[in-house]
């Protein structure tokens, strides 16, 4: 049995230990949000979080992330409600399909990093394919989400002042 | 109490709407309505509640046309939006054609939508009429009301169904005047934004039914080759692995290659076993093919005399006279599709008939192929359209839907089928690869006087007609024989291609080749006469006049010299530019549509950077501006991909790319900035959805001549110069 915390909520696994994360979590918990395209890593529309950081759910296997925990766009309103409202705002998505994925790397890079420079925007999104060629909408939605957070956290210092 | 309509009296035939629909009548002949409803036609479904279903006809690949048809209907109703939601609709005539190709939902049904909105507002405003007992014309909707204009009284949709579904179908509507549109032209958000941002919207793989087998195949890695015996121990030790079928090719354009399917209990087991498997197949006449031979035989192909398709003129003559000849070959590879997501189907076949959910552009056509390949009636086979992860027109054909309609036929159970990327890459319907061969002559004055053009490529045609050598009619009207310009002798030859995989449609499809080929070589004819790039466009296109087509959307040399003047001004054309950066552009007509781009790159690096597209639309009256820019900023991208990375080859057969490392797409940090303008006037709706495409790679070829004075003249750029 393997276990992982997936969004806050404790599974017991019984797949084929090599089985990768990815048909983990989209054939035994129906976790669908979760993308497969590439199967080899290097399109980024199977992201998910592990332990906050953006990982390729398509190649690591399930026996890899034990006892872990795992973060799926399902679970991204609860930690980065902003990121979602800033793909709302400047309409990013087209077909859609990458964009949990997108989503997914991008909330790694503003966890760990709340005003992440240009640059680091670049060097995170590039592993994340897009045929639609949503791009340019995704880097603004991003530096939107992070005048959002850091409006937020203004605000939340200003009322803890008065 | 359900209550059951027989259609024909629901207006939908007698309005003539089915008819304007462009489909025939509704193989559903009955509706049944739950009380409370009001539906007065197959796409509105009012609840007493207010709630507002509408149906969308096409299938949703990243276009926003779930948003754009219904946002139509509901304008045309005056509704609110905020009380909409839309179904997706399933296979069916009754929808009229939902064919989603050819960049033409809005050009052919924005009416007929514009149509089915009306006569609900129709029936809504009498029913509010009769309340008030006052005249419908002094009645108007807005908000989800009908207003009584005399004296500002309003009542509720909701509160008119049950007196709506009372009222008789008009025969005839007025269409509203498109000023009291609320959200038609403006910038609606897509309806499907949210859920795609938080992962719920179904794509063909979210599919889920009880009991469902997951498979995977190998299919004959040599187009139309069959497995010859195959030794499946090594799939069969995989944990989950179930069973191993043979599956026989269908021998029809959309039918499947056939192969060795591995039927396990997840999707992980399907796919390694299908790795598994020890697969021998048989020789086959496709085993030859060599793409790079195969060019050079295009290039020869071009070198001659070609089958004359159309001329104007005399341009030998012409020629003999010139006072400067140009002349140039142009060559282009296979491309393919790569959807992000793979093609996948999930069927299942029983007694009663057989049930698909899938990703497809084309319900209709799969419910028919469905129908044709178990041999049962129209009616018993259900095509449910999920979300498209991508399309492109690989999407048209749905020979991987068929497959999982084999299996669970087989099997007796459902069946999901998935496609990996490799597959994908490796079976796709290709677009086509090409040479072509351009020549002109100029006089003194700079002006081209003879225009001969000369095409090698396989047909799409040979797809549904193997042997077919030549190109057709459609192919040829993508941008080569309706040329804009005013050059008094033209002639236009095709030379003979076979072909050796699936060709297929692909976002613009022949446009994506002579889009490239002319582009290019008229700004190498402005360079041979020492002009200014636009100027000399604007020079050759001349006179305002109008090429007629076979429809009401003429090529109108006007708009296309507007969208040139735009592009000049967006792009800051005139001002100089840096030492090693260039500018490039390139306008075409397609889908109806003008669109011209210019192109940006900096050469300084010794590497291609790419700086900035900027695209000029103009697709007649817009339905959602914020979907025109969406789909103009993406086709830069794709545009920019193929011109790049686009690259296709095969060797004894097989193809040699797999998967996203050999065939690159552009990636965000490669991404240049993005400017659109929209030209909206009033004229009839356009394409959006492809028209974007063919100016990129020529405007970014001749950008790169720009900067650099160096001319390529095939593609992809990438495998030239440092990228």
């Amino acid at each position: 049995m393997i276990k992982l915390s997936i969004n806050g909520t404790e599974f017991s696994i019984d797949s084929d230990p090599k089985t990768p994360l990815l048909w983990v979590l989209r054939d035994e918990l129906q976790l669908t949000g979760t993308k497969f395209s590439c199967g080899i890593g290097i399109c980024g529309a199977c992201t998910v979080h592990l332990d906050g950081r953006a990982i390729r759910s398509c190649i690591t296997p399930v026996e890899l992330v034990d006892g872990k925990s795992i973060r799926t766009i399902e679970g991204l309103k609860d930690q980065l409600p902003e990121l979602q409202e800033a793909w709302l705002k400047y309409n990013v998505p087209q077909c859609g399909f990458c964009q949990p994925g997108q989503l997914m790397s991008a909330s790694a890079l503003l966890l760990k990093n709340a005003a992440p420079k240009d640059k680091d925007i670049r060097d995170q999104m590039s592993g994340n394919l897009c045929r639609c060629g949503t791009y340019p909408r995704i880097e603004k939605a991003i530096k939107y989400a992070i005048d959002l957070r850091q409006e937020g956290k203004e605000e939340q210092q200003e009322k803890t002042e008065a | 109490m359900k209550r059951r309509f027989f259609i024909k009296n629901m207006g939908m035939a007698s309005a003539g709407l089915v008819l304007a629909c462009n489909g025939d009548l509704p193989s559903r002949t009955f509706l049944d309505i739950e009380p409370g409803h009001f539906v007065p036609n197959l796409f509105i479904d009012l609840s007493t509640d207010g709630k507002l279903v509408l149906t969308c006809s096409r299938s949703e690949m990243g276009q926003g046309i779930r948003t754009a048809l219904t946002s139509v209907i509901a304008d045309e109703m005056g509704a609110d939006w905020k009380y909409v939601e839309v179904k997706q609709a399933p296979g069916d005539d009754g929808y009229g054609n939902q064919n989603t190709d050819g960049s033409r939902s809005i050009r052919t049904i924005y009416k007929p939508m514009r149509e089915m909105g009306a006569v609900a507002r129709f029936m809504l405003i009498s029913a509010a009429a009769k309340q008030w007992n006052v005249d419908a014309s002094s009645c108007r909707t807005e908000s989800h009301h009908v207003i009584n204009k005399e004296n500002g009284e309003k009542l509720f949709f909701g509160n008119l169904v049950e007196e709506a579904v009372k009222e008789e179908i008009p025969s005839e509507v007025q269409l509203r005047d498109k000023k009291d549109f609320k959200y038609v032209g403006g910038e609606l958000p897509s309806i499907d934004v949210p859920d795609f941002a938080s992962g719920k919207s179904k794509y063909g793989l979210d599919i889920k039914v009880p009991g469902m087998k997951y498979a995977c195949l190998q299919r004959p890695p040599v187009t139309f080759s069959e497995f010859d015996s195959y030794d499946d121990t090594k799939a069969k030790a995989i944990p989950g692995v179930e069973q191993v079928i043979p599956l026989r090719r269908v021998e029809k354009p959309f039918g499947p290659l056939g192969g060795i399917a591995v039927v396990a209990s997840n999707s992980y087991a399907a796919i390694e076993g299908k790795k598994a498997l020890e697969v021998q197949w048989v020789k086959a006449e496709n085993d030859a093919y060599s793409t790079e031979s195969f060019m050079s035989g295009l290039e020869e192909e071009v070198g001659r005399k070609g089958k004359l398709i159309k001329k104007e003129g005399n341009v030998e003559r012409s020629f003999a006279s010139s006072e400067k000849i140009v002349e140039a070959t142009y060559n282009l590879p296979h491309l393919v599709h790569a959807p992000m997501e793979p093609p996948c189907a999930t069927a299942l076949v029983s007694e009663d008939g057989c049930e698909v959910w899938a990703p497809v552009q084309a319900p209709q056509v799969t419910r028919e192929e469905i129908a044709n390949l178990l041999e049962i009636d129209l009616e018993k086979v259900t095509v449910n359209v999920t979300f498209l992860g991508g399309g492109f027109g690989r999407k048209s054909k749905p020979d991987f839907v068929l497959e999982a309609v084999q299996l669970s036929a087989e099997l007796g159970k459902p069946v999901q089928v998935i496609w990996t990327r490799e597959d994908d890459i490796k079976h796709s319907y290709y677009h086509a690869n090409s040479s072509q061969y351009l020549k002109a002559g100029i006089d003194q004055e700079g002006n081209v006087q003879a225009w001969l053009h000369r095409t090698a490529y396989p047909s799409i045609t040979s797809t549904f007609m193997p042997g077919v050598k030549h190109g057709a009619g459609f192919e040829f009207q993508q941008g080569m024989t309706n040329l804009p310009y005013d050059i008094p002798n033209l002639r236009f030859e095709n030379g003979q291609a076979e072909a050796h995989v699936r060709i297929g449609w692909l976002r613009s499809v022949y446009n994506i080749i002579h889009g490239f080929s002319i582009n290019v070589f008229c700004d190498e004819l402005a360079a041979a006469s020492n002009m200014d790039a636009l100027a000399h466009r604007l020079q050759m296109i001349g006179s305002d006049r109008i090429y007629p087509s076979d429809n009401a959307h003429g090529l109108d040399t006007a708009r296309m010299k507007r969208v040139l003047n735009a592009v000049g001004k967006l792009s800051d054309w005139e001002t100089k530019l840096d030492e090693g950066k260039g500018r490039g552009l390139a306008v075409h007509f397609s889908f109806y549509s003008y669109v011209a781009s210019v192109v940006e790159v900096d050469m300084r690096a010794e590497r291609l950077t790419l700086k900035k597209v900027s695209t000029v639309v103009d697709c007649g009256t817009v339905i959602n501006k914020n979907s025109v820019k969406a789909q103009m900023e993406g086709a830069a991208i794709f545009g920019l991909s193929l011109a790049l990375y686009g690259k296709i080859t095969a060797e004894n057969g097989v193809v040699e790319q797999s998967n996203f490392h050999d065939y690159p797409l552009l990636r965000f940090h490669e991404k240049p900035e993005i400017e659109v303008e929209i030209l909206a006037n009033e004229a009839l709706p356009t394409g959006v959805g492809e028209p974007g495409v063919p100016v990129i790679a020529p405007a970014l070829v001749n950008a790169v001549y720009d900067a650099t004075g160096k001319r390529y003249r095939s593609l992809p750029l990438a495998d030239q110069i440092e990228v």
